[in-house]
Parts: structure tokens; C-alpha cells; sequence
């Protein structure tokens, strides 16, 4: 099947077209899927800067100054801005095609997609009500 | 068709179960995390959380299991879609293992490094 | 009668092996009456203009899959694409991507055929019911459950549509996972950890990344994507059950 043979009356010499490296430029959905997984690596960032946050705060009251004093600056701050716009893409995605896994059955009838989405938004919501409250107030 | 190389790959479900737990956990936790800490603190929207509340928050121990968690799984996210998007983005596949080392072994340093930060605040 | 509304010209991929290095495109102009699809085109091109095109064409009415082609761009039965859909035109035609083309728009699917016979896709019984039983029966739900995986026609324009399977051939792709969901789901049948030990490789449901074309393309609404991020689940299940629980007999 790899060999390429001479073209005869009875083995015909066929053509494979090989993948370009732009492969994912060709159609605005194969983008939009690069992008998704791109997501990925804003997660990585993010998981980064909670570390670089919390060993600041294990450094006391000074180090905690600097880290927000850093965390201010114009290139940190659009890094942030834009992984926040990656990371609420991924989000999205994510429990929009969480349904195509999840299949869930009430006794013998399947529960429908739309409902499992919901639910994951609606964890999303008290997710980031604990956050917020747990952060920010008390 | 499966060769003899790919019959050796049980470890896939663990790999792809931990992608989407990070998948699950960073999708949950991280926008709320990030419009906190990286966007409206910084800009100033809303006051910055005193010290004390902070570090009294995270020395709890269900609050630094949660973070290794999310950061642990989160990292295990990045590293198996990663790897997947050089594999097929960037058509590499004669690299695989190199990817596959940088990938996973840089979500274990990562996670290790969560640790090693979380236990000794 | 005026010219432009009921013509429509056809760029048609021609290659013919024994003369030609390339593919290369060629012309013809075609009626385009309100209820032409393009096999109408391809036919009316092989009855009176060029009788030297090939293409693979049956039923032309959406069930026997034979008629896949990419038009314009996009994966489709080309029965059930209507030409004044692409007024004034012209209307690309080529052959269907990401298998070897053999002749025009012609291409080879034998990859397919031999990928579609490893997941057994019919029902795997250890005993058979002897037939002073009776029929197997079903109730609606227990239907339901595999029934959309059924109606796969075999067409392959998830695999055109699928960039997995472009750019890494040993994918088993999205049509043969979804054949075998089809059987798994089959309550009649026993066959799943057969068909487990073949789709847990690489190249069977783990090369998936969950792109979504093929759902996308599907002429019958199978949705292969669904398919198999349903089974990476259900085997990632299994193997954690391996872990824990002693391998049943």
C-alpha cells in the first residue's frame, strides 16, 4: 500500500495528495479547533502565575506586595486579560461538548443534552460564587 | 491499523481521564481565579484581599489539596493537548517521544513544584 | 431562454494515469434545471459532452454512499446536492480528500474496507439463540440506544472531512468507531470487549481530538464525534474496572 508502482494496464499508479503544515488555515472550523486546544496553553500560564502567587505569599506580607505590584504591569496584565478570554473559550467549549461523553440514562430514558450542558454552566455559576466569596469577601 | 509498537499503550485512559478532569476543574475554577487575581485586582476594580485572609485561606488544608488538584490536573490538561496539537498541528510525529517527554514530564515537574510550594506555606 | 440561469459550468478534476503526471481540471457546461444535483451534472458530462469521465455513482438517492466528492470544497453526496444551490457557479468537483485518487474523480477505499472489518461490526454472540426461541426482541428504548449509529451509509465524507485521519493514515477513523458503537449499544450483542482490544490503540479512538467535522459532514446524521468521545469514556471506565476488579471470565 506505500509502494508507488510503475502505472500498468492493471496496477494503476494513484495519487496521494500530502497534508500541508497549514492544514488548520484551510476552513474556519479546523481554526476555531487549534484555537480551542491553543486554550491549553493558557491554562499552563495560569497554573503558573497561582504558583508564583502562592510562593509569594509563603514569603510574607512584603513578597505578597510585590507579586500585585508585578501582577499590575501592562505586560502581565494583557497576558492575563487574554488568557482570560482563552480560558472562558475552553470553558465554553468544554460543557458544549460535554453531552457528546456524558450519556446519562434516567431508568431507560436519556437524558438530553441540552440538560447536561445546563447543569455544567450551572456548576460553573457555584463555582465561581465560592471563588468570589471565599477570595473576596470575609 | 494497530502495530506491535501500538499494542503497548494502555497508559491512553489514564492520560485522556486526567486531561479531562483538568479539562473539567480548569473550565470551573480558573475564569473565576483569573478575573480575581489576574485582571481585577490588578486593575484596581477591586480592592486587593488583605495578607493575613490570604495566607489563612491557602494554609487551609482543604484549600491547598483543592489547589494541587486543580493545578496538578490542570497541568495534565495542557501536557496531553499539547502534545496532540504538535503532533498533528505541526506534523512532528518523527519527534513523538521527545513531545511526549517535555509534555508529561513538564506537568510532573509542575505538579511537583505545586507541592513542594503548597506544603510548605 | 437566457444563458445564465439555466447553465452552470462544472470544473471537474479529471486524471488519468496512463497519460497524465497530475491531476489538472477541466470544464464542461451543464443544465442546471431547479432540481439538478450535481450527479445530474456528472451525468449529463458523461452522456453528451465527455463519455471518458469516470465516477462512482448507484442509487442517487442518499442510501448506497457510493457518490462522495468534495464540492467546492466541502465533503458531499453529490445526489444530494442541488447545483442552483451554487448559482451561477461554476462548481468545483473533485475527488474526495484524503484518500488516494485513482482515476478522475475516483478514489481508492480499500483502507477503509479493511479498517471497517476489524471492529466486527455485526453481531458477536458467545451462543447463538437456537431458533425454537424465537426472535430477539427489543423494546423502542433498547433501540433507540444504537439506532442513530445504524444509519452510517459508508460513504466516507467523515474521513475526507476528518484532519486526523489526513494527516496520520492508521487512524481508524470516525465511520468504523462509530460501526462499532452501533453493535457495542446492540443489546443483542456481546462483542464489546472484543472490539475494545482493537479501537484502545493509538490509532483507534485515542488519535481522536475531538475536531467535530465528521458530525459536521454526515449526510445522515450518525454523529461519529459523539460516537467516540462516548467510547473513550466507556473505555476509559473499563480499564479503571481492569484496575480494581479481578478480569471477569
Amino acid at each position: 500500500m506505500t509502494e508507488l508502482p510503475l502505472y500498468t494496464e492493471h496496477h494503476p499508479r494513484w495519487i496521494r495528495r500530502r497534508v500541508s503544515t497549514y492544514w488548520w488555515l484551510g476552513r474556519g472550523s479546523y481554526l476555531v479547533f487549534i484555537l480551542r486546544e491553543l486554550s491549553s496553553i493558557f491554562v499552563a500560564w495560569f497554573v503558573l502565575y497561582l504558583l508564583l502567587l502562592v510562593r509569594r505569599i509563603g514569603q510574607g506580607e512584603g513578597a505578597y506586595e510585590y507579586f500585585l505590584a508585578w501582577s499590575a504591569r501592562p505586560l502581565v496584565l494583557s497576558l492575563n486579560v487574554l488568557s482570560l478570554f482563552f480560558v472562558v473559550f475552553h470553558a465554553v467549549t468544554w460543557f458544549n461538548l460535554a453531552p457528546k461523553a456524558m450519556v446519562v440514562h434516567v431508568g431507560h430514558t436519556r437524558v438530553p443534552g441540552v440538560l447536561i450542558a445546563a447543569s455544567n454552566y450551572g456548576a460553573w455559576v457555584v463555582a465561581s460564587a465560592i471563588v468570589f466569596w471565599f477570595v473576596l469577601g470575609g | 491499523m494497530p502495530t506491535s509498537s501500538t499494542l503497548k499503550r494502555p497508559i491512553e485512559p489514564l492520560l485522556w481521564l486526567m486531561f479531562s478532569a483538568g479539562g473539567v476543574l480548569s473550565a470551573l475554577v480558573m475564569p473565576s481565579l483569573i478575573v480575581v487575581f489576574g485582571v481585577a485586582v490588578p486593575f484596581g476594580w477591586v480592592p486587593a484581599p488583605p495578607y493575613d485572609h490570604l495566607l489563612g485561606l491557602v494554609r487551609h488544608p482543604l484549600v491547598r489539596l483543592g489547589l494541587f488538584g486543580l493545578c496538578m490536573l490542570s497541568l495534565f490538561h495542557w501536557a496531553h493537548r499539547f502534545r496532540y496539537t504538535l503532533y498533528d498541528g505541526l506534523q512532528i510525529k518523527h519527534l513523538n517521544e521527545v513531545i511526549e517527554g517535555l509534555c508529561y514530564g513538564g506537568a510532573v515537574v509542575g505538579s511537583l513544584a505545586a507541592a513542594y510550594l503548597l506544603l510548605q506555606l | 431562454m437566457g444563458k445564465s440561469a439555466d447553465r452552470i459550468t462544472l470544473q471537474v478534476a479529471r486524471y488519468r494515469p496512463e497519460q497524465d503526471v497530475a491531476p489538472s481540471f477541466q470544464e464542461y457546461e451543464v443544465p442546471c434545471p431547479k432540481d439538478w444535483v450535481v450527479l445530474d451534472g456528472l451525468n449529463y458530462v458523461k452522456d453528451r459532452l465527455d463519455g471518458t469521465l469516470s465516477y462512482r455513482w448507484s442509487c442517487r438517492m442518499g442510501i448506497c454512499g457510493s457518490c462522495g466528492m468534495t464540492v467546492n470544497g466541502e465533503p458531499k453526496l453529490t445526489c444530494a446536492t442541488f447545483l442552483t444551490d451554487y448559482a451561477p457557479g461554476p462548481v468545483r468537483v473533485e475527488p474526495l480528500r484524503n484518500f488516494p485518487i485513482v482515476r478522475d474523480l475516483i478514489v481508492e477505499i480499500g483502507d477503509f474496507m479493511r479498517k471497517l472489518v476489524t471492529v466486527k461490526p455485526w453481531i458477536v454472540r458467545t451462543a447463538e439463540k437456537p431458533l425454537s426461541e424465537g426472535a430477539y426482541r427489543q423494546t423502542p428504548q433498547e433501540l433507540e440506544e444504537y439506532k442513530q449509529f445504524s444509519m452510517c451509509i459508508n460513504c466516507m465524507l467523515c474521513y475526507a472531512a476528518c484532519p486526523i485521519y489526513g494527516l496520520d493514515p492508521h487512524f481508524i477513523g470516525p465511520a468504523a468507531i462509530a460501526l462499532a458503537q452501533r453493535y457495542n449499544l446492540d443489546n443483542r450483542d456481546e462483542g464489546n470487549a472484543e472490539r475494545l482490544q482493537i479501537l484502545s490503540q493509538h490509532e483507534g479512538i485515542w488519535g481522536c481530538t475531538f475536531v467535530g467535522e465528521c458530525t459536521k459532514v454526515c449526510p445522515k446524521h450518525v454523529d461519529p464525534a459523539g460516537a467516540i468521545q462516548r467510547y473513550k469514556l466507556d473505555a476509559s471506565v473499563e480499564w479503571l474496572k481492569s484496575f480494581f476488579m479481578p478480569r471477569g471470565a
